[in-house]
C-alpha cells in the first residue's frame, strides 16, 4: 500500500512498510522499543512504541499498518509520562545492580532510563531471586534482568528452529525459560547465542573466558598462541568507533601483541586446510556416487542441531573439523617439540565471533591427554573489553603483520567469515580453470549475499553441480525437509547457523542490524579482493603443510569420534 | 520411568488427534486423565511426536491452572472458594484438611500419595456451599468435622 501521512506534522511517504514503527523511524525519528527486532515477527508487548493518534487515543506503531492520511504524534507529553511510567514498572522488579552487570553500559533498559531522566521508581522493589544459571559453555543466562520482551524466545524459535526458550507460569509469575526449568546444557540449545544479540538487557550474556585468558597471559611458563578468525577483522572495529566492514587485522596483531600473546595466527589458514580437506572428500562423493549432499561441517551450532535433530544425516556432513580445531591441533603438534626443548605450556586462545565456538573447543572429543586442542575462546566483543581493559588506544595503534608460518590465509579461507564463503572457496578449489575470470564467474554463481536460502549451479567435470547455501536453522531445517521429501536435491550444502554466517555471529559487537551485517560482508569480500593468494592450494603454508606435518597424516583435520 | 507399554496409551490419544499441533491442550488433557498428571517423559515423547518444542509444551502446561506437572494422591479433594462458598466458610474446612493430612499452601499432596488438597475457584453448585468434590463425587454443605469424617472413611476403606 502506498500513501502519506502526517508524522508530528512532518509528511511523510511510505511504500510498503507493514506498520507506522517503519515509516517513523525512516522519518528519522528515533522510537524506542524493548521488543521489535525487524526480523522478528511483531510481538507488542512492551508498549514503549506507543503514538498518539488526533483524537488523542494511542496505539502500539509496531503493530498498526500505516494509512494513507493518518496524523500521528509520537512525542507528546502524554506518551513522555506513558513511556516513563512502563519503564519504572519495569525497574521496579528489575535487578538493578547496574554498576557490576555484565551489560552495563550497553543495556537498551538502562539506556532508555537514562534517555527518559528516570531518576527514581516510584514502586516498591521487588526482588525475584532466581538462580543464574551458567551451565552453558557459551550464555549465561540471568532471569533476575529479564524484562519479559520475548526477543530470545522469538529468535530462537523463528529465525533457528530451536526453540529451547519459551514462557512459562503466567501472571504475576511468568518467567522466560527453558522447559522443565532445565539447565541450558541439558536442553537442546546449540549455542549459537542469537538469544544474546536481541536481549536488551542483562538477561542473556555471552559467557566470558576473559579472566582465564588474562591467567594464561600472564603466566611466564606459558606459551600463549592466537588464531583469529576471518569475521573477527570486520567487526571489531565497531567497539572502537569505527565502520561496520573495516577491516583492523594489522591493528589486532599490534594488540594482541601489547597484551602479551606469544603468537598471532591467521584462522583462516586453517579454513584453507578445511577447503583442502573438504574439496578432496567431495570430489570422493561425486565420483563415488558416495553420500550426496554433502554438508558442510564448520558451524558447531549447526553441527550439534543436526546431531539433536537429525542424526540421520551425520554421514552427510563432511567429516572435517572446523577450521578453529583442525588449526587447534595443528598448532599444538607444531609446538609440541618446542614445549619439550624450553617446557613452556603451549595455550592456543582461539578468537572468535561465535559463542558457540566455545561449546566446540570444549567438546570432550577434542581433549588429548588432558590438553584441550583449542583451550579457551575469546569472542569479539571480549576481546574489544579486554583491549580496553588493557589500556590499549587501538584506533592509534601501528598495523603490524601476523606471525608465520601460520599467518598467512588465501583469500579463500577469509571468506569463510560469510554465508556463501564455504562454498565459494571449495568451488575455487574444484574447478579446474585457475584464471581470474573463473574467480569472477564463481563469485556471480549466487553463493553471495544475505538472502536466507541461495541455490547455485556450476559446472564440474561436465557435470552440472547442485549447491545451496542456507544460514539460520530454521531455513536449514526447511531445507532439509524438501531434501528428504524429494523435492529437491543438492550435491552440495554449506549451513552456517548466524544470519549472514559468522559476520553475525553472536560473539560480534550489537547491534547487527541487516544493514550491519552487509558491510561487513563487503569487508571480508574486499580483504579477499586485497589478497594475493585466492585459492587455497596456492598457500605456500598449504603446500608445506602437506608435505610437512601433515604427509600421510590427516587425522589432525578430521573429526575425532563423538564422545 | 513410565514404561513402554504405557507409551503406547499415549499413541492412542495422539493417533485420535491425528497429531496435529493445535490439538495440544486436549492431548495434554488426555495425557492428565490417563496419568492424573502431566509426566515430564510423556511430555518429552509427545514433543518429539507432534514435533512441538518442549519449552512449549511446558508454557501451555504451566499457563492453565487445571494442568499439573507435579504427581497427584489417588483422591483428589477439591475445595470450592468461589463467592458462595467463600462466604460460607469455605476456608475453615481448607484449614482443618491441611492439618489433618500435614499438608500447606505449598505442599499438595500426602507423602503416602493417598490425597491430594487443593482450592478450585467455583464449582458450579452454589446452592449447596461449601462443596468439596473427591474425586469428582461432590459433598454439599460441609463443615470442617464432616470433611475430616469423609477423609477417615476414605483411610478407613482403604486400610481394609
Amino acid at each position: 500500500m502506498k500513501g502519506s501521512m502526517l508524522i508530528d506534522g512532518q509528511r511523510v511517504e511510505f511504500n510498503d512498510e507493514k506498520h507506522i514503527l517503519e515509516v517513523i523511524r525512516k522519518a528519522g525519528i528515533d522510537l524506542p522499543t524493548f521488543c521489535y527486532h525487524s526480523e522478528l515477527s511483531v510481538y507488542g508487548a512492551c508498549r514503549m512504541c506507543m503514538v498518539e493518534d488526533k483524537w488523542g487515543g494511542t496505539v502500539a506503531s509496531c503493530s498498526t499498518p500505516p494509512k494513507d492520511g493518518m496524523e500521528i504524534y509520537t512525542n507528546t507529553a502524554k506518551l513522555k509520562k506513558h513511556r516513563k511510567m512502563i519503564l519504572e514498572l519495569i525497574l521496579s522488579n528489575h535487578d538493578r545492580d547496574c554498576t557490576v552487570c555484565e551489560k552495563n553500559g550497553r543495556c537498551k533498559l538502562q539506556e532508555l532510563a537514562i534517555r527518559f531522566g528516570v531518576k527514581q521508581v516510584r514502586f516498591e522493589e521487588e526482588k525475584k531471586d532466581l538462580m543464574v544459571d551458567d551451565s552453558s559453555t557459551s550464555i549465561v543466562r540471568n532471569p533476575n534482568k529479564c524484562i519479559l520482551c520475548g526477543d530470545c524466545v522469538r529468535m530462537c524459535e523463528e529465525v533457528q528452529g530451536v526453540g529451547v526458550l519459551g514462557f512459562a507460569y503466567r501472571g504475576s509469575k511468568i518467567q522466560v525459560t527453558t522447559a522443565f526449568n532445565k539447565q541450558m546444557d541439558h536442553v537442546n540449545c546449540v549455542n549459537c547465542g542469537q538469544c544474546r544479540t536481541v536481549c536488551p538487557t542483562g538477561a542473556l550474556v555471552i559467557k566470558k573466558d576473559m579472566e582465564r585468558a588474562w591467567d594464561a597471559l600472564y603466566d611466564k611458563n606459558k606459551r600463549v598462541i592466537a588464531q583469529v578468525a576471518p569475521a573477527v577483522r570486520v567487526a571489531l572495529g565497531e567497539e572502537f568507533g569505527l565502520e561496520p566492514g573495516e577491516i583492523t587485522m594489522g591493528k589486532i596483531v599490534a594488540a594482541l601483541r601489547k597484551m602479551g600473546f606469544d603468537q598471532v595466527y591467521d584462522t583462516g589458514l586453517a579454513a584453507d586446510l578445511t577447503v583442502m580437506e573438504e574439496s578432496e572428500e567431495f570430489k570422493k562423493h561425486l565420483e563415488l556416487n558416495g553420500t550426496l549432499p554433502l554438508f558442510t561441517s564448520c558451524c558447531p551450532a549447526w553441527f550439534k542441531y543436526a546431531e539433536q535433530k537429525y542424526p540421520e544425516l551425520l554421514e552427510h556432513i563432511s567429516s572435517c573439523r572446523s577450521p578453529q580445531q583442525m588449526f587447534g591441533a595443528v598448532i599444538k603438534e607444531q609446538f609440541r617439540k618446542v614445549k619439550e626443548s624450553d617446557s613452556k605450556e603451549n595455550v592456543v586462545i582461539a578468537i572468535m565471533p561465535c559463542t558457540a565456538k566455545k561449546y566446540e573447543a570444549a567438546r570432550p572429543e577434542y581433549r588429548n591427554n588432558g590438553e584441550y586442542d583449542v583451550d579457551m575462546v575469546i569472542t569479539t566483543q571480549e576481546l574489544a573489553m579486554m583491549i580496553k581493559e588493557q589500556g590499549i588506544i587501538f584506533n592509534e595503534l601501528e598495523e603490524e603483520s601476523l606471525d608465520m608460518p601460520f599467518g598467512l590465509a588465501s583469500g579463500a579461507g577469509i571468506i569463510f567469515g560469510v554465508s556463501g564463503g564455504v562454498a565459494e572457496a571449495v568451488l575455487r578449489h574444484c574447478v579446474s580453470e585457475k584464471t581470474p575470470g573463473s574467480l569472477k564467474d564463481l563469485a556471480f554463481v549466487g553463493v553471495r549475499g544475505l538472502d536466507g536460502v541461495k541455490e547455485a549451479y556450476v559446472e564440474l567435470e561436465g557435470k552440472e553441480i547442485k549447491i545451496a547455501v542456507v544460514h539460520g536453522l530454521k531455513n536449514a531445517e526447511k531445507l532439509i525437509k524438501s531434501i528428504q521429501s524429494g523435492e529437491k536435491n543438492y550435491d552440495f550444502v554449506e549451513v552456517m547457523a548466524c544470519p549472514g554466517g559468522c559476520i553475525g555471529g553472536a560473539g560480534q559487537p550489537i547491534p547487527q542490524s541487516v544493514q550491519v551485517r552487509s558491510q561487513r560482508a563487503k569487508g571480508i569480500y574486499s580483504a579477499d579482493n586485497s589478497s594475493p593468494i585466492k585459492r587455497s592450494e596456492e598457500n605456500p603454508t598449504i603446500i608445506a603443510l602437506y608435505n610437512g606435518m601433515l604427509r600421510g597424516n590427516h587425522k589432525l583435520l578430521h573429526r575425532p569420534k563423538t564422545l | 520411568m513410565i514404561s513402554d507399554n504405557q507409551y503406547i496409551n499415549v499413541d492412542t490419544i495422539l493417533n485420535r488427534y491425528g497429531n496435529k499441533k493445535s490439538s495440544l491442550i486436549a492431548v495434554l488433557q488426555e495425557i492428565q486423565n490417563e496419568y492424573k498428571y502431566l509426566p515430564e517423559d510423556v511430555l518429552e515423547y509427545v514433543s518429539r511426536k507432534m514435533d512441538i518444542t518442549p519449552s512449549k509444551i511446558f508454557s501451555v502446561a504451566t499457563f492453565y491452572e487445571n494442568f499439573s506437572l507435579d504427581p497427584k494422591g489417588k483422591y483428589i479433594i477439591k475445595i470450592c472458594d468461589g463467592t458462595a462458598c467463600h462466604v460460607r466458610k469455605s476456608i475453615p474446612i481448607l484449614n482443618a484438611l491441611r492439618k489433618e493430612l500435614a499438608l500447606s499452601e505449598k505442599k499438595h499432596t500426602t507423602d503416602d500419595m493417598l490425597f491430594t488438597l487443593e482450592t478450585v475457584s467455583c464449582l458450579g453448585a452454589c446452592g449447596l456451599a461449601p462443596v468439596i468434590t473427591i474425586n469428582d463425587k461432590v459433598y454439599a454443605k460441609m463443615t470442617p468435622e464432616s470433611a475430616i469424617q469423609v477423609l477417615q472413611n476414605i483411610r478407613e476403606e482403604e486400610s481394609k
